[in-house]
C-alpha cells in the first residue's frame, strides 16, 4: 500500500516536471536528445552502473539520494526501455533487486555524452 | 503583513545552453567517480588482512628483542599492503573500472601521505631506542588515512577509520607491554569485522 503510493507520487512528480519543462525544447534544440536518460536521476543511475557492474536497489538509493518510489519509478522507465537489466532475488528473507547497464543503456550514455560534447563545441564557435 | 509567506519563484535565469551542457557532463563525472568509490573496498580483502595480523599479532609477542618485534610487524605490513593491492584490483577488474580513475587515485593521494609519516616515525622511534609509541601511532594514522581516503565511499569505510584513531589514542596512554593485543585488536579484529560487512552488504 504505502508502496504503491509512493510509485504513483513518482510517476506524478514526472509528469509536472515535464509540464515545467515545456519551454526547455527551445533551449535545447537537439532534436534527437534522448529524453529517457536526459531526466537528472536517470541520469544518475545510467552513470553510477556505467562504472559498476551491477548495483542493487539500496546502493543507488544511497548514492543518488533519493525516495524508493521515485528510484522506481525511474528505474522502471530505464528497464521498459531496455537500459536496464533487473535481478530479483532474496538475501534470506529481504528482497534484493539488482540492477545492471544493458548494452543499449551504455550506447545511449555514449550518444548523450558526445551530445553534450557537441553542444559546447557549438557554442564555443558560435 | 507577513513579509513573504508565499515565497515568489525568482525568474529563472536564461542559463546559457553550454552551461547546461557543462553542468549536465559534470554530473555524470561527479557521479561515476562516486559510484566507483563507492564499492571499491574490497571486503574480503580486509578479512584476510586482519587474519594474517592476528597471526603477526601471535607471532610478535613471543619475540623477546625489540628489533624482532618491529621486523615481525613490518612484515605483516608489506603482506597486507600486498593483499589490499591485489584484492582492490581484482575487484575493480570484475566491475570493469580501472583504479588509475579519479577515485582510486583519490584514495591513494591521500591514503599515502599518513602511511608515508608512520613509517618514517617509525624509524625515527626505532633508531631512538624504545617501541613503546609504535603501536599507537600506527593505529592513528592508519586510521587518518582511511578515515580521508574513504570520506568518498560507502559509510562504513570512514567509521572504520574512525574505530582506529580512537582505539591508536588509547593505545597512545597504556603501557607498551600492551601493544600486540591493541594491534591485534585494530589490523586483526576492525578488518575482519568491517571486512565481512563490506563483502556481505557491497559485493565481495
Amino acid at each position: 500500500m504505502a508502496a504503491k503510493s509512493g510509485v504513483f507520487r513518482g510517476a506524478r512528480e514526472e509528469k509536472t516536471k515535464r509540464g515545467m519543462s515545456g519551454a526547455r525544447p527551445a533551449e535545447m534544440p537537439a532534436a534527437n536528445l534522448d529524453r529517457l536518460i536526459h531526466e537528472r536521476t536517470r541520469l544518475g543511475i545510467v552513470s553510477a552502473l556505467a562504472v559498476n557492474a551491477s548495483l542493487t536497489f539500496s546502493d543507488l538509493k544511497e548514492l543518488l539520494q533519493v525516495t524508493d518510489g521515485n528510484l522506481s519509478v525511474h528505474a522502471r522507465k530505464l528497464e521498459d526501455a531496455g537500459y536496464l537489466g533487473c535481478t530479483k532475488s532474496f538475501a534470506g528473507r529481504v528482497p534484493r533487486t539488482e540492477y545492471r547497464l544493458m548494452p543499449a543503456g551504455r550506447r545511449a550514455l555514449e550518444k548523450y555524452l558526445d551530445h553534450m560534447e557537441a553542444l559546447i563545441r557549438a557554442t564555443r564557435e558560435g | 503583513m507577513a513579509p513573504s509567506e508565499f515565497r515568489q519563484p525568482r525568474p529563472a535565469d536564461p542559463v546559457a545552453l553550454d552551461d547546461r551542457a557543462r553542468d549536465n557532463l559534470r554530473f555524470i563525472r561527479e557521479t561515476m567517480e562516486r559510484a566507483a568509490s563507492f564499492t571499491a573496498v574490497p571486503g574480503w580483502g580486509g578479512v584476510a588482512m586482519g587474519i594474517t595480523a592476528l597471526g603477526a599479532a601471535v607471532i610478535a609477542s613471543r619475540q623477546t628483542s625489540p628489533s624482532a618485534w618491529l621486523l615481525t610487524w613490518v612484515i605483516e605490513a608489506i603482506v597486507a599492503i600486498a593483499i589490499a593491492v591485489w584484492t582492490t584490483l581484482s575487484k575493480a577488474r570484475a566491475a570493469g573500472t580501472s583504479l588509475l580513475s579519479g577515485p582510486g587515485r583519490r584514495f591513494v593521494y591521500s591514503f599515502a601521505p599518513p602511511l608515508f609519516v608512520g613509517a618514517l616515525l617509525t624509524l625515527v622511534i626505532a633508531h631512538i631506542g624504545g617501541t613503546g609509541a609504535i603501536a599507537g601511532i600506527w593505529l592513528l594514522l592508519y586510521g587518518t588515512g582511511v578515515v580521508t581516503g574513504g570520506a568518498f565511499s560507502i559509510r562504513v569505510v570512514p567509521l572504520m577509520g574512525l574505530c582506529f584513531m580512537v582505539l591508536g589514542t588509547v593505545a597512545l596512554f597504556c603501557p607498551s607491554s600492551w601493544s600486540d593485543a591493541f594491534l591485534a585488536a585494530g589490523f586483526g579484529g576492525l578488518h575482519v569485522a568491517f571486512g565481512a560487512v563490506i563483502a556481505r552488504k557491497y559485493g565481495g
